[in-house]
């Protein structure tokens, strides 16, 4: 049965989707910024810094949020290792989320690159100017993206499946206006 | 329902789930380009210089042999009026520079013909900085970023002769009629004896942006003041291998050097998006300011080897043009200089070394 209570609260699920978008966005116009050498790439760069920038004050209000008002119960029909997995899953997206542009920025720093958000507005450096520093940030930033685009997979992935096959409300306690079209599309399953 | 159909439901879904992610990771391989490996990216461009000039950790990957250089900025003011980049008021501001030699090669034996560069980063205190590139020659021989790939590759020596294969180089001429012109121009030019009196210029267009908002194409040009008569410059023979950078260090030594910045405002239909094609002469020029370069220093343990001269570092004020070759160059600098960021420790001490030349100039 579809757990009626369970539900995400409203500001929750606008934060949840609107950096779901964004961070998604992130991965995609990273990932292609870093292999492009055509005439998108600036235009990458120039959304990829604000983005990130947006991004990590964005997980700080969701990290606030959190604690203010807390996630749903799991359904009691997960096992302990599910649980486990679905925290553990959330918590690395939320250390991802907040890395990345800490990294980023970071890395900036320690390159000495000005860090333009847009126009004249500058960031301030968060490191000191140190080469091989940033070598190791601009690795850790890629690794940290991959990292972060696996757990997003998986991610998608469980929410597919708690939607398709589970059934049992997780994924409407966080997209409630598709209970309507997958009740009626999907039988609910004989007990 | 069924058993049976309950299982084949089963499967559909898992099948559907199956394909979302696949299709999420496909399209995702797709962006980074691991199904295009014709698709030229930061890597492949990167490999090809490594390919062509063998592997030189710690250096960059083009412009590899050069000096750091440093000096200041007297802003004359006047290019206020066309951009309200804080470089442009009138004052004086520090810049941090770097002379080379385009190619691959850190330890490349100076020859007049070698394509001159001069690097400037522009540190107006408590506002945005500008880095820009600039060259000795009037127009660059290729307009995008494939045509430099094919370059590179139709001018790198065969391993056979040492040499590069004439028959590539006709090929690459034939598929690049824009690099073809502008190597005519570019053989045209007057090659002058040093560094101290070439003229550098900027060669990608951009846009300058002023106070009221207002946006013109603009190109930029360094023209040398060369106050001292080349006669009185300490001559350095062709023959020395770094002729080029010990005459520079030693004249430098002696009396700082000056470049005019010289802004050229574009007109309409004047190409913006072709570093290969001139703009027409007779052009309104902006007399923006001075730059002054009174000490250089081996790129060993100095001010600018940490610099990526990347031609997209602007100001609010400067914008980038639609000249493809900006972000082409933004992007490959970029990768070179996280390349050589990370083998700094082990790079090899750079060819020209200021203090050495100063000594053996000492009587």
């Amino acid at each position: 049965m579809i757990l009626e209570s369970a539900r995400f609260s409203t500001f929750s699920r606008l934060l949840h989707w609107l950096m779901a978008v964004m961070v998604v966005a992130m991965l995609f116009l990273g990932i292609g910024m870093a292999a492009s050498v055509s005439i998108r790439y600036r235009v990458l760069v120039s959304i990829h810094r604000p983005l990130g920038i947006a991004i990590l004050i964005l997980v700080v209000i969701r990290f606030v949020n959190r604690l203010v008002n807390p996630p749903p119960r799991l359904p009691a029909t997960m096992s302990s290792l599910e649980r486990l997995g679905a925290r553990g899953s959330h918590a690395l997206l939320y250390i991802l989320m907040a890395l990345l542009p800490l990294v980023g920025w970071g890395m900036l720093s320690a390159a000495r690159y000005p860090i333009v958000v847009f126009g004249a507005l500058q960031l301030p450096p968060i490191l000191p100017y140190n080469l091989s520093l940033y070598s190791a940030l601009r690795q850790l930033h890629t690794v940290l993206a991959f990292l972060l685009f696996a757990t997003f997979i998986a991610h998608f992935g469980a929410a597919l499946f708690h939607a398709l096959v589970r059934r049992d409300g997780v994924f409407e306690s966080m997209a409630p206006w598709l209970r309507r079209a997958l009740t009626r599309t999907v039988p609910p399953p004989r007990n | 329902m069924t058993r049976a159909t309950e299982i084949s439901n089963l499967a559909v879904r898992l099948a559907l789930i199956g394909c979302a992610l696949i299709c999420t990771i496909i399209v995702f391989g797709y962006v980074a380009g691991w199904w295009s490996p014709q698709r030229l990216t930061q890597d492949r461009l990167a490999a090809a210089f490594v390919q062509v000039n063998g592997p030189h950790p710690g250096f960059r990957l083009n412009h590899a042999k050069g000096v750091c250089a440093s000096g200041w900025f007297d802003s004359t003011g006047e290019a206020v009026a066309v951009s309200k980049a804080a470089v442009f008021q009138a004052g004086k501001l520090p810049v941090v520079g770097r002379f080379s030699l385009a190619g691959g090669m850190p330890f490349q034996v100076d020859k007049p013909a070698a394509v001159r560069a001069l690097a400037l980063q522009f540190l107006p205190p408590g506002a945005q900085e500008w880095r820009t590139g600039t060259l000795n020659i009037p127009v660059f021989a290729v307009n995008s970023a494939r045509g430099f790939y094919d370059q590179l590759l139709a001018t790198a020596p065969d391993p056979k002769t040492g040499k590069p294969d004439p028959a590539k180089m006709t090929a690459f001429l034939a598929a690049h009629p824009e690099t073809a012109k502008a190597l005519s121009i570019i053989a045209k030019r007057m090659v002058s004896s040093g560094f101290f009196d070439s003229t550098f210029n900027g060669l990608n267009a951009f846009r300058f942006v002023n106070a009221a908002g207002a946006s013109v194409p603009v190109r930029w040009s360094f023209l040398p003041l060369a106050s001292l008569p080349a006669e009185a410059m300490p001559q350095s023979t062709p023959a020395d291998e770094n002729y080029l950078f010990d005459a520079l260090i030693a004249q430098i030594n002696q009396h700082p050097l000056q470049w005019r910045l010289m802004i050229t405002l574009g007109e309409p239909g004047d190409p913006t998006n072709d570093a290969t094609i001139p703009w027409p002469d007779g052009r309104p020029q902006i007399d923006a300011g001075t730059v002054t370069i009174d000490r250089v220093a081996s790129e060993d343990g100095s001010n600018c080897t940490g610099i990526n001269f990347d031609p997209l570092v602007l100001p609010n004020g400067i914008e980038p043009s639609d000249d493809p070759l900006l972000s082409a160059r933004s992007a490959v600098y970029a990768r070179s200089f996280t390349l050589r960021a990370g083998h700094v420790h082990e790079k090899p001490p750079s060819a020209v070394n200021p203090r050495a030349v100063q000594r053996s100039a000492a009587p």
